[in-house]
């Protein structure tokens, strides 16, 4: 049976590279379509069909086909449709991958099966390291919040708390506020954490209201960013002096318009606005807007459509050669420009270098959005630069 | 005398369930592809048989039962990590704790109503999940438990890409579990646990000592629902704290309550049902399957799944 | 300390207008009825619809969104529910979850499975201090809506003929029959009524909430925990285990810290579940 592993996977490697006399390249994307973070997953898929609308479906001579599958937000079901997806459907390329746990138990397929995985939502730092075959076409968390504490401590904020989701990409995101915060020179009055069930904000906003500080800097996920504005504002922290500052999540585009007057001045930093200025981003939000029934992009479709100009130019650079090997040192350094900016992908952790934008939520039209105000430009993520 | 004989009637197996057990335990020789989810059934019919032992034998139901299925999962992966790389010796201590979990609860659902009870382990299965997301240290906390390198199964079998030894390996662990709960329940003890379902006040004037029994019987669901959550976690090379999930807890009863409770065969049938139909569903509307399985249950439950029960029974005690 | 009082107490009240639909199917019927979320989400996207276009005004909405769910929920009674009553708890279950399962994803195909939000009036939002105390106007709202509802309610159950009617019917349907009440209508007109307290408590929850196609399923939990620790004798009941769970949830996470904090309403549910198993007010079955 040992014997009988490795013949496995040298079958398999056999097999992805005897796929490329073959005249289709698949692509597996596993999304969370049902469950809480269905939003993702629609968002992701939609701005997918969105490039291969504009850009056609074929590549180096091949066609190009998604086979879409729904993991259910259960990271052992993702490790199990990636799976089948390399070992039966053959795939050259897995994609998607809504949290950061589905990407992480995709990681040892990836290794195994040497098939490139584009990690198109999931934000944890960590994830890059999992696998030398993933690369990343979001963001993670650190590179919104940092560039955040950076921007709070110039602008004049010297007393910050902190409220984050009490998971992990919300204890990344305190963790990396603060750090960068003390090491300019700022005091963190206190780091508040809030269950992820818990809908009501009251007890913790009180302890703000306590602390008197000169800002609360807020990261929870997208879908609770609206109740906590709200809720922010009920209780008059806005008139009592206190700013709010946060990641762009809290601000999702996805639900920003709907979320009424009381985000009207949140200041927050993150990679991608629907309002960014470029040409290539009027035309990417005009198209997504007209195929979805006006629902608007946000940084998860933005991720999605670049994990697919990733695919598309890599493919391109190996003439079509489905080898996952060969598929990363294409992937490695690629650089271009995406609706969100120019961006790349770092050659050494295959993460993605983006700029960062500090925007403050405006009426623009009579729509709210995240206009950018100031820009912090080839943001690394901050977590794995402070490692070397 | 005669007790004893209806006993052993009861308890000899027939030429369907020898069929059935058969072609599951050949399947693992079968063309590679599809071992992956047949992985996942059978771990959910594992799942789903340690809860109809509590359930459709013992009558406690539960919507918490994912505490010892997640509890089992992080043992395992924690026994991987620190302790020792063999599977079958992690599986066996994994279910050892969980058992042990389960004694140390199960003093909290002897008293109260269905609903009560049902709230009872969901309250306790949501504590767990809120340990194990403040503990990071040890599970990982969101990012889940990563770095288990599962050794060789009996030294020698490897867990291959396609799935072939984890099915293996999850089927036979069932199989021998479930030929153990077979017996339990066609046992003297068994039959007392199914007087205490019925009444439990009659079986304690017919002397049986209705709390041990289910102190017993309890604790002995929690090992097997640790054995599938060790199983997952020693398959898949990874723990999430998704395991402590509210949902898993409703999958596995729903599961049950399609395949049957109070028939040994009742989750696995569910299981099989259960997965293959999400599957199928799934994949040919990825956004909109939920309203087919939806419809499924309703319709499932309006035609009455007594009924369907029965045809099967009659072949598979 | 007054103000993490009157915050928990709001918080309560919105517990109890979630839950108090749930407390007249399933406390009062003995129903395990898992698609009360789905009634409260239809009164929910009721609410937001109106108010986003038609430009109907929040008040005028909370009276439509009771209606409606209870039409929905009549309708729903007449055609499927009925046949579910003398079942076991299993299969209700099992009918009441599929029925959830079909909620969401139609409402997710349909209406998209982004969070709406609605904005309220301008005399309700912000707050007022009183007595040194400050006081957000709509979870005032809220607490005296809820102090109407649940004595109303109590009084209907407890002092008109039609209570009595009911507990009679569900504490043995046949003998009821036998002695002349309807008791088809009365369960039809007492589900359409706990769908209607349903689809209003999910019209006042989403200025708080938000709601979104998953609603019922990621709230199920707490519609839950409120009707259990209440017991099923009533609405006094799940009123008192609200304000109970409310102000333990909120003080626990005040006071404690926040890993600690989440815990609190679960532990409150168990010790009370275990020292009294048919919940605060039980009624002897």
């Amino acid at each position: 049976m040992l014997k009988r592993g490795m013949a496995a996977v040298a079958a398999l490697a056999l097999a992805s590279s005897g796929a490329a006399a073959q005249e289709t390249v698949k692509i597996g994307l596993v999304l969370p379509m049902t469950g809480q973070q269905a939003s993702t997953g629609k968002q992701i898929e939609a701005a997918v069909k969105l490039y291969q609308a504009q850009h056609g479906n074929m590549v180096a001579g091949k066609k190009i086909e998604v086979i879409l599958k729904d993991d259910t937000t259960v990271p052992d079901v993702t490790k199990r449709l990636a799976t089948e997806l390399v070992t039966n459907d053959k795939v050259a390329f897995l994609a998607g991958f809504g949290i950061t746990p589905s990407a992480m138990s995709t990681a040892p397929v990836a290794t195994q099966a040497k098939v490139p995985e584009i990690v198109m939502a999931a934000g944890t730092s960590s994830i890059t390291e999992a696998s030398p075959f993933i690369a990343r076409t979001s963001f993670t968390l650190a590179q919104s919040s940092v560039p955040m504490a950076e921007w709070a401590f110039k602008n004049g904020i010297k007393k910050v708390v902190t409220l984050v989701s009490d998971y992990g990409p919300g204890i990344d995101a305190e963790k990396s506020f603060s750090d960068k915060f003390k090491a300019d020179g700022g005091t963190i009055v206190e780091n508040l954490r809030i269950p992820m069930r818990s809908p009501d904000f009251s007890p913790v906003l009180q302890k703000v209201a306590d602390a008197k500080p000169d800002a609360l800097f807020v990261f929870v996920p997208s879908g609770t960013g609206a109740q906590f504005v709200k809720q922010f504002v009920e209780r008059g922290l806005d008139k009592s002096g206190v700013k709010l500052i946060a990641t762009g999540d809290v601000t999702d585009d996805d639900q920003l318009n709907g979320m009424g007057d009381a985000v009207v001045g949140v200041i927050n930093a993150h990679n991608y606005s629907a309002n960014h200025n470029s040409a290539l981003n009027k035309s990417f939000v005009e198209g997504f807007k007209k195929a979805n029934s006006g629902m608007r992009p946000n940084f998860m479709a933005v991720g999605g459509y670049d994990g697919m100009h990733l695919i598309y130019e890599a493919l391109k650079k190996t003439n079509g050669d489905t080898d996952g090997t060969k598929l990363m040192t294409a992937i490695k350094g690629m650089a271009w420009e995406s609706p969100r900016g120019p961006i790349s992908i770092d050659p050494d952790t295959r993460d993605i270098v983006q700029n960062i934008y500090i925007r403050k939520v405006q009426k623009v039209d009579g729509e709210l959005y995240n206009v950018e105000f100031d820009t912090i430009a080839n943001v690394k993520d901050p977590v794995k630069a402070a490692k070397k | 005398m005669k007790a004893a004989d209806s006993l052993a009637r009861r308890a000899r197996w027939r030429w369907p369930e020898i069929v059935f057990w058969l072609l599951a335990l050949a399947a693992i020789a079968a063309p590679a592809g599809k071992h992956l989810i047949l992985n996942e059934i059978a771990i959910l019919a594992l799942f789903a048989l340690s809860l109809d032992l509590i359930l459709g034998y013992a009558g406690i139901i539960s919507l918490g039962h994912a505490a010892f299925f997640g509890f089992g999962a992080y043992a395992a992966g924690l026994i991987c990590k620190y302790a020792t790389a063999d599977p079958v010796l992690g599986l066996l201590l994994a279910m050892l704790l969980s058992a042990m979990l389960g004694l140390l609860t199960s003093l909290l659902v002897l008293r109260g109503s269905d609903l009560t009870r049902l709230m009872v382990t969901l309250g306790m299965a949501l504590v767990l999940h809120e340990i194990a997301n403040a503990l990071p240290q040890w599970t990982g906390g969101a990012d889940g438990l990563q770095g288990m390198a599962v050794g060789p199964l009996l030294g020698r079998f490897d867990f291959d890409l396609f799935g072939r030894t984890a099915y293996g390996y999850s089927i036979v662990t069932l199989f021998v579990l479930f030929v153990l709960a077979r017996r339990i329940v066609k046992s003297p003890f068994g039959v007392s646990l199914m007087a205490i379902r019925r009444n439990s006040l009659r079986a304690s004037a017919l002397g049986v000592p209705v709390n041990r029994r289910l102190i017993a019987v309890y604790a002995l669901g929690a090992a097997y629902a640790g054995a599938a959550g060790a199983l997952l976690a020693q398959t898949t090379a990874y723990v999430s704290l998704d395991v402590l999930e509210f949902n898993r807890s409703a999958d596995v009863l729903l599961t049950l309550i399609i395949g049957g409770t109070g028939w040994l065969y009742g989750g696995i049938v569910g299981a099989f049902v259960f997965k293959v139909l999400q599957d199928l569903l799934s994949s040919g509307a990825p956004q909109f399957w939920l309203f087919w399985l939806g419809l499924f249950l309703v319709v499932l439950a309006l035609v009455g799944r007594d009924r369907l029960h029965g045809l099967v029974r009659r072949a598979m005690p | 300390m007054a103000t993490i009082l009157f915050d928990g107490v709001a918080y309560g009240m919105l517990l109890f207008v979630l839950a108090c639909g749930l407390a007249v199917t399933l406390g009062l019927m003995n129903f395990v009825n898992l698609a009360h979320g789905a009634f409260a989400m239809a009164g929910g996207y009721t609410t937001v619809l109106l108010m986003d276009r038609l430009n109907v005004p929040f008040l005028a909405c909370l009276p439509a969104a009771f209606v409606l769910s209870a039409v929905l929920g009549l309708l729903l009674e007449r055609t499927l529910y009925r046949h579910m009553y003398g079942r076991s708890h299993l299969d209700q279950v099992l009918f009441s979850i599929g029925l959830v399962f079909m909620a969401v994803a139609a409402t997710d195909y349909f209406l998209g499975s982004s969070q709406r939000n609605i904005h309220l009036p301008p005399w309700l939002q912000g707050r007022v201090e009183v007595l040194g105390v400050a006081i957000g106007l709509y979870r005032a709202f809220i607490i005296v809506l809820c102090g109407v509802l649940a004595l109303g309610l109590q009084l209907a159950l407890m002092r008109t003929r039609f209570g009595s009617r009911l507990r009679a019917a569900v504490d043995d349907a046949r003998v009821a029959r036998g002695l002349g009440i309807p008791v088809g209508t009365i369960f039809a007109v007492t589900f359409a009524v706990g769908s209607g307290l349903a689809g209003l408590g999910g019209a006042l929850g989403t200025e708080l909430l938000g709601i979104d196609p998953y609603f019922p399923l990621k709230f199920m939990i707490y519609f839950l925990i409120v009707v259990t620790v209440g017991g099923t004798s009533g609405i006094a009941g799940p009123f008192l285990a609200s304000l109970l769970l409310g102000i333990a949830d909120v003080a626990g996470k005040y006071y404690l810290s926040s890993a600690l904090g989440g815990f609190v309403i679960y532990v409150v549910m168990i010790v009370v579940l275990v020292l009294r198993p048919q919940g605060l007010f039980a009624r002897a079955r």
